[in-house]
């Protein structure tokens, strides 16, 4: 029975690490009598001989043999709290049979365990009993029904009969604990599951135990919201249907679904999903436990976002632009109108006047396709990234797994603020500071996530954060393993000064491994497959430069949409306006497919079958859960097809299937030779690409100190924003937090503002508006503002700039 | 100085001829202070103690064999022997949360004479070698609460208390701390988590003991107040004066507080191990009889949470074992006495109340089973129990404590005793609690409750057409 809900209500345990699993349970290994393992303790189960490992607790020694033991509270991610006593057994450590509660004893050498012995059965069966007791039994209108272990238990090791006629425990049926999550404290069990992930795994205690007693409840604070990232995985991790999230309640029943498993790309951290689709529709995501990546645990806006891919505003069908504006047309006749604008731009000006950008968002597929068909035309202005991200060359540098990172004794964070950018590997690393011993040294402009658990939080200015790494190269010197996490942390400052900082750890320690915290969900994929620019000088900022000053005849945005991607916004908006002709190939519209000449529909998450590559460079496997909304096709599809349509040289135009693009990959990707279709089948948890070793480029830093009576500008992501995916996610686009500066409250109180009241950015380039925020997080001289919320904070934001400083004035 | 009380709050506590370790002071009316204090040998144990050294202190605790006196009866120098060596800072924890019903003996040691426990806390830390001690003050206790903060703030200022204690380079901080008045606290896992300001709810043994893992993760001795304020006498005259009162495996006194149908309620300090439960309930120097003569009924010997004697049992001496063997347990020192004018069932259904309101919801069996085992016997006790509902509570039971459970050995129903203790299913005793006490009204006086419940109605098996037949 736990195998089968297993997948779905209870992490799974990827083969990964079991693999190497102590398998001395043969009952003829005393003939061959194996050296004596320290880490094997031999205790018997149900009368049998078995091999558990030291420290392990009975209940996980016991199902990793088959014998299943009934529990609600205990999971193998979180610490036992004995609190269900479902999983009481008779335990003999030489005092005799004794009832233990087998997820809080670890096993002995010589442990003797019934986990069926009559006493066993009725305390089970008895500990059922007491928690049907007042279980209202809705299970007919219940989502959690079908898949509910406490349903599946109750009759697996239940007594069958209740014998409980006084009146149940009534409370106010479900009442919502945050935007997403609602609470039914009749069905509740009080696992301390929810309670306890959000105290130990998120960080978020938002929700506790209140009163006591019978009337024990699970309750979050006055006035103040269950508000997690992380409030999805109390959902998935509940064992009754005491909580359900808005996105899923009453859209299906377990039975109903069909499910397989893949990986989330709503950022970079690739988090292993199994996606749930019912009459052809994605319903849910559920976490799965890979050990190497995610733990079973997803943020909620990887968990709910697949509510854009059913959004009613997805691109069905191709368009091209005639008098009367875009209009749906045929494919055949959208890709001739793709074909001919590509030949005139490359009879126009050259390879030299067509600019490809994109591939992010896409599998590794998607963005080879279109890297061998830049190739095939001799395409150079192409990057995957839009200035938002850091050179591609830190990819070359010796990197570490996210597991190598979260064991580190030294984790170096250089970028941005995690638990905004990609909140697994946040969980990941606040479980190494928590409970692993790492060190954190934090770089950084304002309070982040992670701050608290930095054992070393330093700010700094924007513009000297290299400064900064050098001041405390002492911290990052250590014999331990030291991992440096670098990616973009301020929007509103040139990478170079991110590249600067990375240069002195590496210089401080010339050891230290660096974990890439870029953010879009395939972007180390498309860099690392061809979607990197050959040189600074024709990467995304350039490509938008030239076609602002009307050097592009042809810009092509596969799944790029700079007036949301870029920082520089005005930049973004002269390039689409000095473009002469767009190509963009997208899911949904967006201010940047307004402009395009030809608008070819393209397959989004859960419509594609192919491979994703996360920050540590494992590639794995996505699913086709769904078909596509109405014609639209994977992008690779349409690279392939205008390969054949130009007849060129190379290229892919003769694929047919997305495996082969796979298998091309692998023969022609540096570092992807392992990435077979039968490695990728072998191993659920992926296969890690290999570094291809590249140097950095020496960088020139620019920044300078800032004047007292400027602020200096940090602009950075919050988890939600108006990113097409959360956007088009009705759930979680209302959580976006809205524009805003940002300022310390002493900083208000001098500016003479109000909390609230509207403030003038001045900035070289343009002045904003937006409303003041007194943050303590921000440090003094320092405005931080949320990117993409709507607000006009990126109109300040000059690619060129090392760093923007702004005078602030009182409206 | 503390404020004047008016009212008589006080309960009975009466003299006799009796050994007085640990109430020599409660006949002076400003017994809780430090001049009458320190006038009747106030802080002697304390100079002995420094002068013998902590080796020599901790051993003469061991050697008096002074068992703990919150209701496990463990030694308490063996417990003291846990703490792992080396580790600072390491905790004296006070269980100053009395709330077991029917007992308020700590809260007249408290009241009564405040200095005495402080100079054992102070005692405690030098022999077993703890850096700081907190006083754990049940919150319904005000007055314990006022004058024990007096009596830290005079012993402070006298230099008994805080930096190098009388001139030694010995230095211990007494902090006060008030509860909320949660029953479960009394437990010393759930003490701790209280203290540390967490929800009050028991922590998962193993480990058995917080003395390596404690207060703050640190080394943690938690003692009752009683057994400390044993410690000035010992250290003042030695183990062999304690020894030498009482028997040998339960030495010194006990404080016995007795409620109920009896002449003479209140706490008496009473020689361990001899005195009997007749003595108690009806000698001359204690309780003086049932009131009106009635006969006696039932008696509750040890604190709400143990099971019943009936008058079989009157020729028990008050001892841990003997109570054990009989079927009991004699926990925190509490007699209840109910003569012939009680209804079993009604007092049955005042305990469960008690227990299955004070559960903290940790744990499935207590959490549901105690409110299960009340809602059972509030539908006896108004008249709308089956006898079905007897059996059910006996199930219920089992789920909570599984197995065999103890009752006294009764002549009237010709029942033999089956000794404590009993099994359990939950992480504490508060679970059991509501159920051992019920187990054993429902043994001893099950006509009683027959009495109160009327027949089950038959099941009726309604015959199920059947395709094809």
């Amino acid at each position: 029975m736990s195998t089968e809900e297993s997948s779905v209500t209870e992490p799974v345990v990827a083969d990964g690490d079991v693999s190497g699993d102590v398998v001395l349970d043969d009952a003829d290994s005393a003939v061959t009598e194996p050296e004596p393992d320290p880490d094997v303790v031999m205790v018997t189960l149900n009368g049998r001989e078995v091999a558990a490992r030291t420290g392990e607790l009975v209940i996980a020694a016991a199902e990793r043999h088959d014998t299943y033991i009934p529990h609600f509270c205990y999971h193998p991610r979180m610490k036992s709290v004995g609190m269900c006593r479902q999983c009481l057994v008779e335990v003999d450590t030489g005092r005799g049979m004794q009832l233990q509660p087998s997820c809080m004893i670890t096993v002995s050498p010589e442990m003797k365990i019934d986990t069926e012995s009559s006493t066993a059965k009725r305390a089970q069966e008895g500990m059922i009993e007491l928690l049907l007791a007042n279980h209202p039994l809705d299970c007919p209108v219940c989502d959690k029904g079908g898949e509910c272990p406490l349903q599946d238990q109750a009759f697996s090791h239940g007594p069958g009969e209740s014998r409980y006629i006084e009146e149940k425990r009534h409370y106010e049926k479900p009442i919502p604990i945050s935007d997403l999550v609602l609470l039914d404290r009749e069905r509740c069990i009080l696992c301390d599951r929810c309670t306890r992930f959000a105290d130990e795994v998120a960080g978020d205690k938002l929700i506790q135990f209140t009163q006591r007693g019978n009337q024990t409840q699970v309750m979050t604070f006055h006035d103040e919201p269950f508000a997690s990232y992380f409030s999805g995985n109390t959902v998935q991790i509940c064992p009754v249907g005491a909580l359900t999230a808005e996105p899923y309640r009453f859209k299906a029943r377990p039975w109903d679904l069909a499910a397989e498993e893949s990986t989330c790309t709503s950022c970079s951290v690739g988090c292993r999903v199994v996606v749930q689709s019912s009459r052809d529709e994605i319903l849910r995501y559920q976490g799965v436990d890979s050990d190497p990546v995610n733990h079973g645990w997803l943020c909620d806006r990887g968990r709910f976002d697949f509510e854009a891919v059913n959004s009613e505003l997805r691109l069905d069908d191709p368009m091209v632009k005639t008098d009367a504006g875009l209009t749906v047309t045929s494919w055949n006749a959208a890709l001739t109108a793709a074909q001919q604008l590509i030949s005139d731009a490359l009879g126009a000006g050259g390879a030299e006047a067509i600019g490809i950008l994109g591939g992010a968002r896409g599998t590794n597929e998607d963005a080879f396709a279109w890297a061998q068909l830049a190739d095939a035309l001799g395409v150079t202005y192409r990057d995957a990234q839009v200035g938002d991200g850091l050179p591609a060359s830190i990819l070359g540098l010796d990197r570490a797994t996210i597991d190598e990172a979260a064991s580190a004794s030294t984790i170096v964070l250089l970028g941005p603020d995690l638990k905004e950018e990609l909140p697994v590997l946040y969980l990941r690393l606040r479980e190494a500071a928590t409970n692993g011993g790492s060190t954190l040294v934090e770089f950084s402009t304002v309070d982040t996530g992670l701050t608290q658990y930095a054992a070393h939080s330093i700010r700094y200015q924007p513009g000297l954060q290299a400064d900064a790494v050098s001041d405390n190269a002492e911290l990052l010197a250590g014999d331990g393993s030291v991992v440096v996490v670098a990616g973009r942390s301020n929007l509103a400052e040139s990478p170079d000064e991110t590249m600067a900082a990375l240069a002195a750890v590496l210089a401080a320690n010339p050891n230290a491994k660096m974990l890439p915290a870029l953010r879009r969900g395939n972007v180390v994929g498309a860099l690392s497959v061809g979607m990197a620019p050959a040189d600074p000088d024709h990467d995304g900022l350039a490509t938008l430069r030239a076609a602002a000053d009307g050097k592009i005849d042809l810009l092509v945005l596969v799944g790029a949409d700079p007036l949301n991607d870029c920082p520089d916004v005005q930049l973004a908006r002269r390039a689409l306006a000095g473009a002469r002709r767009i190509i963009s190939i997208d899911t949904h519209p967006s201010e940047s497919t307004k402009h395009a000449d030809v608008v070819l529909a393209a397959a989004a998450y859960g419509e594609k079958r192919g491979t994703t590559t996360n920050i540590e460079g494992r590639v794995s496997t996505l699913v086709d859960k769904v078909t596509t909304t109405g014609t639209a096709r994977p992008d690779w599809m349409i690279a392939a097809e205008l390969s054949l349509m130009l007849d060129l040289e190379g290229g892919l135009a003769q694929v047919t299937s997305v495996e082969e693009v796979t298998s091309a990959i692998a023969a022609q990707v540096p570092g992807f030779s392992g990435v077979t279709l039968e490695a990728l089948a072998t191993d659920r948890n992926g296969v890690l690409a290999e570094v291809v070793p590249a140097l950095l480029a020496p960088v020139t830093r620019r920044a300078g100190q800032r004047n007292s009576y400027d602020h200096r500008l940090v602009v950075s992501r919050k988890l939600y924003d108006r990113a097409v995916g959360t956007a088009m996610s009705h759930s979680i686009a209302k959580l976006a937090p809205g524009a805003g500066a940002h300022l310390h409250p002493l900083d208000v109180d001098a500016l003479g503002a109000n909390s609230g009241s509207d403030v003038q950015l001045i900035g070289e380039r343009a002045t904003a508006i937006l409303p003041v925020v007194a943050n303590s997080a921000v440090p003094r001289g320092i405005v931080w503002a949320p990117f993409n919320q709507g607000g006009a904070v990126e109109d300040l934001i000059d690619g060129n700039a090392a760093v923007i400083d702004l005078k602030i004035e009182v409206l | 100085m503390s404020t004047a009380i008016t009212r008589d709050y006080t309960p009975g506590f009466y003299e006799g001829d009796r050994p007085k370790l640990v109430t020599s002071r409660f006949e002076y009316e400003d017994s809780y202070t430090l001049e009458r204090y320190l006038s009747t040998g106030g802080y002697d144990g304390l100079k002995k103690a420094l002068e013998m050294g902590p080796e020599a202190m901790s051993g003469e605790v061991k050697a008096s064999t002074l068992l703990g006196r919150g209701g496990a009866g463990f030694p308490a120098g063996v417990k003291w022997g846990f703490t792992p060596q080396g580790v600072w800072p390491r905790y004296l924890v006070v269980n100053g949360d009395e709330s077991e019903p029917g007992t308020y003996k700590d809260r007249l040691l408290m009241e009564r004479d405040p200095h005495q426990l402080i100079e054992g806390c102070l005692i405690a830390c030098y022999a077993a070698g703890l850096s700081q001690c907190f006083l754990y003050v049940r919150g319904e206790m005000a007055v314990a609460h006022e004058r024990l903060a007096d009596a830290l703030n005079d012993g402070y200022e006298a230099g008994y208390i805080g930096k190098n204690i009388m001139g030694t380079d010995f230095s211990v901080d007494v902090i006060l701390h008030w509860g909320a008045g949660a029953y479960v606290v009394g437990e010393e896992t759930a003490l701790i988590e209280s203290l540390e300001g967490e929800r009050g709810m028991p922590r998962l043994k193993p480990p058995y003991f917080p003395a390596a893992i404690g207060l703050y993760g640190q080394p943690t001795i938690v003692n009752n107040v009683e057994t400390l304020a044993n410690l000035p006498f010992i250290a003042a005259n030695g183990s062999a004066a304690f020894t030498a009162i009482g028997t040998e495996t339960s030495p010194g006194t006990r404080m016995v507080a007795i409620s109920g149908h009896v002449k003479r309620p209140g706490v008496y300090e009473i020689v361990n191990g001899t005195t009997t439960f007749r003595d108690i309930i009806y000698g001359n120097e204690f309780c003086q009889g049932i009131r009106d003569d009635n006969e006696l009924k039932a008696f509750v010997p040890g604190g709400g949470s143990a099971p019943w004697f009936v008058s079989d049992q009157l020729d028990i001496p008050f001892e841990g074992r003997e109570a054990s063997a009989a079927g009991s347990m004699l926990g925190s020192g509490a007699v209840m006495v109910m003569d012939s004018t009680t209804d079993i069932p009604e007092a049955a259904l005042t305990l469960t109340r008690f227990y299955a309101h004070e559960s903290c919801g940790k744990c499935v069996p207590c959490r549901e089973g105690g409110t299960w085992l009340l809602r059972i016997l509030e539908r006896i006790c108004s008249g709308h129990g089956t006898d079905a509902d007897l059996d059910q509570i006996l199930e219920v039971g089992q789920s909570i404590c599984p197995g065999e459970m103890p009752h006294a050995a009764s002549e009237r129903i010709g029942l033999d005793a089956t000794p404590f203790p009993y099994k359990m299913t939950t992480i504490c005793f508060v679970g059991p609690s509501a159920y051992a006490p019920l187990h054993s009204a429902l043994t001893l006086f099950r006509d009683e409750f027959e009495a109160k419940v009327v027949p089950a109605p038959k099941r009726i098996s309604i015959p199920v057409a059947v395709a094809g037949s």
